[in-house]
């Protein structure tokens, strides 16, 4: 059987591998499940049926309200800024062949991250507020690593050097803004730069859904000329990829993912890092699939929310303590797994 | 092309005199910077009662400062700081990833719980208390990224090791998060420690941090020339007769000792790792043993002359080392970024 099939629905065509629509078909249910679950679960637990039936808009006004004004909007948030940081970190890796180039490296998040510590230690308050600051502070230390790599034309190699300078330089003056902070001011940085789903509202959801609806199809409609430049500059030159403008669509839209993502649930850890790697291991592909990529990013928030507010009855941990506890030993795993078997990771 | 030739030509035997001088003028540098670390401070005292202080048998409010608070700080600057370039050096020579520092092997992770479980969960207060707890840490994170990420049958790959690095320092930090998250004692102490300073230490803590740096710095230099091998790839090492394990061992054992040691006492400074061994290569070429001596000289210097200028340019309040190393490191890095050509190591 042929790995690969020819798509063509007019006015789109593409060849898909098997593997990854077979993986895309697994994932998409998973997804689906995690979200009626995270609306299920709560202090006031609802049966899945009900839950699924306030979501169709069929249910008494009690569950509606919790459902719509509560659940719904943290689901959302979740849902959607899982899958921005999982297409983001795929865009990312794609882009500059390295595992280890997630946003979280080259100075997206910790920009973001320094802006909102920064406004909390200021006294912006929560919410709309703060969420703004940081997507300026994100959108501005990427449009600096952007600006200083170039240099008549510009390689990913010397952007992704240049954002973790830019990085380092944003985490310690972070680090710094905490040491001056009073311990709860402290804190509260602290609960924000973990990445949090609590207390997200529709006022969240709205500019996260603008984006990932305008940024997902740029994202998809790039990847052939991602392919192209996975070659190399010069090989994708001659391939006909208009290269640095291409690579400027590509972070274009990696970074709007990743900057409206953390702008809304906070810098949740390790998900554009690890989501692509596990996509790229259960594609099987050399570079990491973007659309499994962002099921599987959705999959990881989601499913870490349920456990952090499951987990320890009584607290509500951040949802990014529990990607990172979840997310690294699942990655530890394949790793020993894919070198116990012998095929190179 | 012709600049690739340029650049090998460094290695030419009649550069040796000329890598020499370097080393020379950088450890004069050295010296001045150390003097100058006893006799510069927040609080102003004046050369001559400098001097005085030096010489054991004089009291007084100006000796104590000079005897117990800058001599020691002198000295673990230059012994941290040297760990710290070394220590990059070799990380970057080992998974020949010149992204590579401290942090993404995850030694400064590891340290980081050592010290968040031991100020937290046991409540020990003294540094000589933690120290050891932040030194277990930074060895088991290292030994369970070397084991996953070299598990399998090819060893450890320069990919693997840095994904397992990666996966290892999220899962660490996501649990540091969940502990200074629910325990304000921890993160009052955690804030103090993970911004990296030289203050606080004693002689005695001094002198242990300081024979294992020692033994590390040893190992360090024995494992140097078999680097050189290394960089050629594998299969060119094997077929040199190098053990490529046992390299990797070694390298690894010297690297967990120097960062470990260096992160235990200081905090995470990541910076001189990450851009001293890229300054020490633009000197001196691909040689991994002159790379070795200059990153060492170099950390020293940095570290010293980042603590000199925090305690100059905000009196009487101080900042501290590690935040000026990034302000000074990150312009320096992504000044170098941009002039050079730089490529897989």
């Amino acid at each position: 059987m042929a790995r690969t099939f020819r798509l063509s629905i007019a006015p789109v065509s593409g060849v898909v591998s098997r593997r990854a629509a077979a993986v895309c078909a697994v994932l998409v249910p998973l997804v689906g499940l995690a979200f009626v679950l995270e609306i299920a679960t709560g202090d006031f637990p609802l049966p899945v049926a009900d839950a699924i039936a306030a979501l169709t808009g069929t249910t008494d006004a009690a569950t509606a309200f919790i459902v719509h004004s509560l659940r719904l909007p943290r689901a959302l948030v979740g849902l959607l800024a899982g899958a921005a940081f999982g297409l983001s970190g795929a865009l990312f890796q794609a882009l500059t062949r390295n595992p280890l180039a997630s946003p979280d490296i080259i100075g997206v998040t910790q920009g973001a991250g320094l802006a909102a510590v920064a406004g909390i230690l200021l006294g912006v308050g929560g919410g709309l507020a703060l969420s703004t600051v940081a997507l300026i502070g994100g959108v501005t230390s990427a449009v600096a690593a952007y600006a200083l790599a170039w240099r008549r034309g510009t390689t990913s190699y010397r952007i992704v050097l240049v954002g973790i300078g830019i990085a380092a330089l944003c985490a310690s003056v972070t680090n710094y803004l905490l040491l001056k902070g009073n311990i709860y001011q402290t804190q509260q940085a602290l609960h924000w730069l973990v990445g949090n789903l609590s207390g997200r509202g529709w006022q969240h959801v709205r500019p996260l859904a603008v984006a990932v609806a305008v940024l997902v199809p740029l994202a998809l409609l790039l990847h052939r000329w991602l392919l192209d430049l996975q070659l190399g500059d010069d090989v994708a030159r001659g391939l006909g990829v208009p290269v640095q403008r291409a690579r400027l669509g590509v972070l274009l839209a990696g970074v709007g993912l990743v900057a409206v993502a953390t702008a809304a649930a906070g810098p949740v850890g390790f998900v554009a890092l690890t989501a692509p790697q596990i996509a790229r291991r259960l594609v099987r592909t050399p570079a990491p699939p973007l659309v499994a990529a962002a099921l599987t990013g959705a999959l990881l928030v989601l499913a870490a929310d349920l456990v952090a507010r499951e987990a320890i009855p009584g607290t509500e941990l951040p949802v990014g303590v529990v990607t990172g506890a979840l997310g690294g030993p699942y990655l530890l795993w394949l790793l020993a797994r894919v070198n116990r078997v012998g095929s190179r990771g | 092309m012709l600049r690739t030739l340029e650049r090998r030509d460094v290695t030419v035997p009649g550069n040796r005199s000329r890598r020499l001088t370097g080393l020379l003028i950088a450890l004069f540098a050295v010296a001045g910077l150390t003097l100058a670390s006893v006799f510069v401070g927040v609080r102003g005292i004046s050369a001559a009662q400098v001097v005085a202080g030096l010489s054991p048998s004089v009291d007084g409010w100006d000796a104590a400062v000079v005897a117990g608070m800058r001599l020691p700080r002198t000295a673990l600057g230059l012994l941290a700081g040297a760990a710290l370039g070394m220590a990059g050096a070799l990380i970057q020579g080992v998974t020949r990833n010149p992204l590579a520092d401290p942090g993404i092997l995850g030694i400064s992770a590891g340290a980081s719980l050592g010290v968040v479980l031991a100020s937290g969960l046991l409540g020990i207060g003294s540094l000589f208390g933690y120290v050891w707890f932040a030194f277990a840490g930074a060895l088991a994170a290292m030994l369970v990224v070397y084991l996953v990420g070299g598990g399998g049958r090819g060893g450890a790959t320069p990919a693997t090791l840095a994904i397992a690095g990666a996966a290892v320092s999220a899962l660490l930090f996501a649990l540091i998060s969940a502990v200074v998250l629910t325990d304000v004692r921890a993160l009052e102490k955690y804030r103090f420690w993970v911004i990296g300073a030289l203050t606080g230490i004693d002689r005695q803590t001094l002198a242990a941090v300081a024979l294992f740096l020692l033994v590390g710095a040893a190992l360090a230099a024995s494992v140097a020339p078999a680097l050189n091998s290394l960089a050629l790839g594998d299969d060119v090492a094997r077929s040199l007769g190098q053990r490529i394990w046992l390299v990797r061992a070694r390298a690894v054992a010297a690297i967990t000792l120097l960062a470990g040691g260096a992160t235990a006492v200081c905090g995470p400074i990541a910076f001189v790792g990450l851009i001293v061994p890229h300054a020490a290569r633009a000197v001196v070429g691909p040689d991994q043993r002159w790379i070795l001596a200059y990153s060492a000289v170099l950390g020293a210097a940095l570290l010293l002359a980042a603590d000199i200028t925090g305690r100059v340019i905000a009196r009487p309040d101080e900042v501290q080392a590690g935040i000026v190393v990034a302000a000074v490191g990150a312009p320096f890095f992504i000044a170098l970024v941009r002039r050079t050509r730089l490529r897989e190591l």
